[in-house]
């Protein structure tokens, strides 16, 4: 009990909140990312390798250049390609989506290494490098609000870019032409295809849309969170955000309390460290991946007993047209 | 653009494009693979020749591959028989580390007190138990709420590893260690016999009676019966009175528990101790041992031995070429992306058309043909 309420008065400092804020945010771009690859009815499993490799590239490119946007266009943009690679295994070769994402992620967490050994001035490792990152920008007028202020916007430029994104994937995904063509291919490819929507052309934009999130997200950890780039260091975030997905039933706004629930986590986690608790650390940091099974069970109890329809319909299913003699 | 390429799927799957597949694979591989070994400054062709002879070249590189080649074949055949029924185990990390946990529990706090001859059964039995409980929750989890079990053997993966280095680090640090972070020294009765003068250990044994054990309970009993159902078709398996719930349970607790062997192996055989290094990815790389053998026990064996020589392979480049030894990493994938892709030419055929496609009397087949853009 009194762990709890410790936890609780921790919690609700504003710095501990800014905390929460900013590690959710890489977290929300990559659970966005996958909410719009799976819409379209591609199940991507390889959040974490895309993600990893964001990082690397992101981290690299801004190393190189001194430009942290050149870092953020290269995570997103490798992100990209790589989405690219499962969508033509998925959607033109019709591979197994599970397999295939299994092996995105196998593949970018082995390049990412390699990368990172290699990437440094003159093939030198990366490790170590102390290189461009995203600064705090305040907000004018709004940073001074006492307590939110200092919680919201003392942040950096990526994570107010999160702010805004949420709302127009929401309003893109409900009330425009194209997002109602998207959610029709994930839900009846068959009836979008027969409406003249183009089912492959939709699920290849949209696999490499939510790549380039991922991307984005994994540059948003190498370049603001924890600027510079260690091994491994996604941590299974990518898997995280998958699972955020579900939690979050596929819509945007409920990913961001998804996201924010999983920045306190690790909010609380780094500030127990900090203040010396008797917790042992290794227990610390299996906290996110505990709460991740306990939510994932919680959701799916929840949902099997109202009966809610939260998955695309066709999500994972490759869609062929009728083969007729 | 339009190319007069017609998908049509075949009839039954080609034998012949089953059997090139894999080949032209590993061939397609290398070359991406050199290419990017290429843009690193590296010379692939003597990268790929050092990684050979590093893997293969000699009698103590043959038996270093075959020491990584052990807990390669108990994880990918666990992973295999549960990805044979659909149940996609991603934990077989996890499973190996609580694994070895429990056969360095054994160890460290039974062997005073058990008869020597007693230590290794108890330790093997302990791997397996702890292996198959680990592999049990996410399974119950699925069988019972339908929570996916992706997520879960993944996530529980990132605990056991933890937990690994925690114990190691703590309370079973060895106290006349110099802060070296690992356990004492198991004693000898914990040790699983060697090959005279290799590494290779008694767990080969282990991975050998697992296969044949796979291979006649697929084969033969009616429990392989049911899981081969399942795998095709869980609906009908359903109606068909088969349990899913029960064979889940059981899939899961022989899959998890040939991964708790292969950390029992590694602690017993290897290490002697319990220490880093123990979770060094077996478990992920078995994903993939278990696809290109395509979930069969003797395929499994086969590329179990092929990707451990891969990984020696890339740690003989970062000690001779200060290559990294993640070159091997990225071939697997690669490898793996290749193989999938390929294998639609084992389901369908490709034909140019010769005719002008009459659009308006035949909707194409080809879904993928526009989607480039």
């Amino acid at each position: 009990m009194n762990l709890i309420i410790s936890i609780l008065t921790l919690l609700f400092t504003p710095s501990t909140l800014a905390v929460t804020i900013r590690g959710g945010t890489s977290l929300l771009y990559a659970t966005l990312g996958e909410i719009f690859t799976e819409r379209s009815g591609i199940l991507n499993l390889g959040v974490e390798g895309m993600m990893i490799m964001g990082a690397v590239t992101g981290f690299a490119a801004a190393f190189k250049t001194g430009n942290v946007w050149a870092g953020v266009i290269t995570g997103m943009i490798v992100g990209g390609l790589l989405a690219l690679i499962h969508a033509f295994l998925t959607i033109t070769l019709r591979a197994s989506q599970t397999v295939s994402g299994l092996a995105l992620t196998l593949f970018g967490s082995g390049l990412a290494s390699f990368l990172g050994q290699r990437l440094g001035p003159g093939g030198t490792p990366l490790v170590g490098r102390i290189g461009p990152k995203f600064g705090k920008l305040p907000v004018p007028g709004l940073s001074s609000i006492p307590f939110l202020g200092q919680a919201f916007f003392q942040q950096d430029i990526l994570v107010y870019a999160v702010y805004l994104l949420v709302p127009l994937a929401w309003y893109f995904l409900y009330k425009t032409r194209p997002g109602l063509h998207l959610r029709a291919v994930g839900e009846n490819p068959q009836t979008a295809d027969a409406m003249g929507v183009n089912v492959a052309g939709i699920r290849y934009l949209y696999t490499i849309v939510g790549g380039m999130l991922v991307g984005l997200g994994g540059a948003h950890l190498s370049l603001a969170y924890t600027p510079g780039w260690t091994e491994g260091m996604t941590a299974g975030r990518g898997w995280i955000a998958i699972a955020l997905v579900i939690f979050a039933t596929w819509d945007p706004g409920r990913a961001v309390v998804g996201a924010i629930l999983f920045g306190a986590i690790n909010a609380i986690q780094l500030r127990l460290q900090a203040q010396g608790t008797t917790i042992p650390a290794a227990f610390l940091n299996m906290m996110p991946y505990a709460f991740t099974i306990l939510v994932l069970v919680v959701i799916t109890w929840w949902e099997a007993f109202s009966r809610r329809v939260g998955a695309p319909a066709a999500l994972g299913l490759p869609y062929v047209r009728e083969e007729k003699g | 653009m339009i190319l007069p390429l017609k998908v049509e799927k075949r009839l039954s799957p080609s034998r012949l494009a089953s059997f090139l597949v894999p080949f032209i694979s590993l061939l397609l591989a290398l070359i991406f693979g050199g290419i990017i070994l290429l843009s690193a400054g590296a010379n692939p062709l003597t990268t790929y020749k050092a990684m050979l002879l590093g893997a293969f070249g000699s009698k103590y590189s043959l038996s270093e591959t075959m020491v990584k080649a052990i807990p390669l074949m108990l994880c990918g055949l666990g992973v295999s028989i549960a990805f044979r029924m659909l149940f996609w185990n991603i934990g077989a990390e996890g499973q190996l580390a609580v694994g070895g946990i429990a056969a360095a529990g054994v160890a460290l706090f039974g062997a005073e007190r058990l008869p020597d001859d007693l230590v290794l059964p108890v330790m093997f039995v302990a791997g397996f138990a702890a292996g198959a409980l680990w592999g049990l929750v996410p399974a119950l989890l699925k069988a019972f709420i339908r929570v996916n079990e992706i997520i879960v053997t993944l996530m529980m993966n990132y605990i056991a590893i933890l937990w690994v280095e925690y114990l190691f680090y703590g309370p079973w640090k060895d106290p006349a260690g110099y802060g070296f972070p690992g356990t004492a020294q198991f004693p000898e009765a914990a040790w699983l016999p060697r090959l005279e003068g290799t590494r290779v250990h008694l767990g080969l044994a282990f991975a050998l009676a697992a296969a044949v054990f796979i291979w006649l309970v697929l084969g033969r009993t009616k429990w392989g019966y049911e899981i081969r159902v399942i795998g095709e078709n869980p609906r009908a398996a359903t109606y068909a009175g088969i349990s899913l719930v029960r064979n889940i349970l059981l899939v899961m607790i022989l899959s998890g528990g040939l991964a708790g062997l292969a950390g029992m192996a590694e602690v017993s055989g290897i290490a002697h101790r319990l220490q880093k290094g123990l979770t060094v990815g077996y478990g992920y790389t078995a994903i993939i041992v278990a696809w290109l053998g395509k979930l069969n026990p003797w395929g499994v064996l086969l590329v179990a031995l092929l990707l451990a020589g891969l990984l020696v392979g890339g740690d003989q480049i970062q000690i001779t070429m200060q290559l990294p030894a993640a070159v091997a990493l990225i071939l697997q994938g690669a490898i793996l992306f290749f193989m999938l892709g390929g294998e639609l030419f084992t389901r369908y055929r490709l034909r140019w058309e010769r005719r002008p496609v009459e659009k308006a009397l035949k909707p194409s087949l080809v879904e993928g043909k526009g989607s480039g853009s």
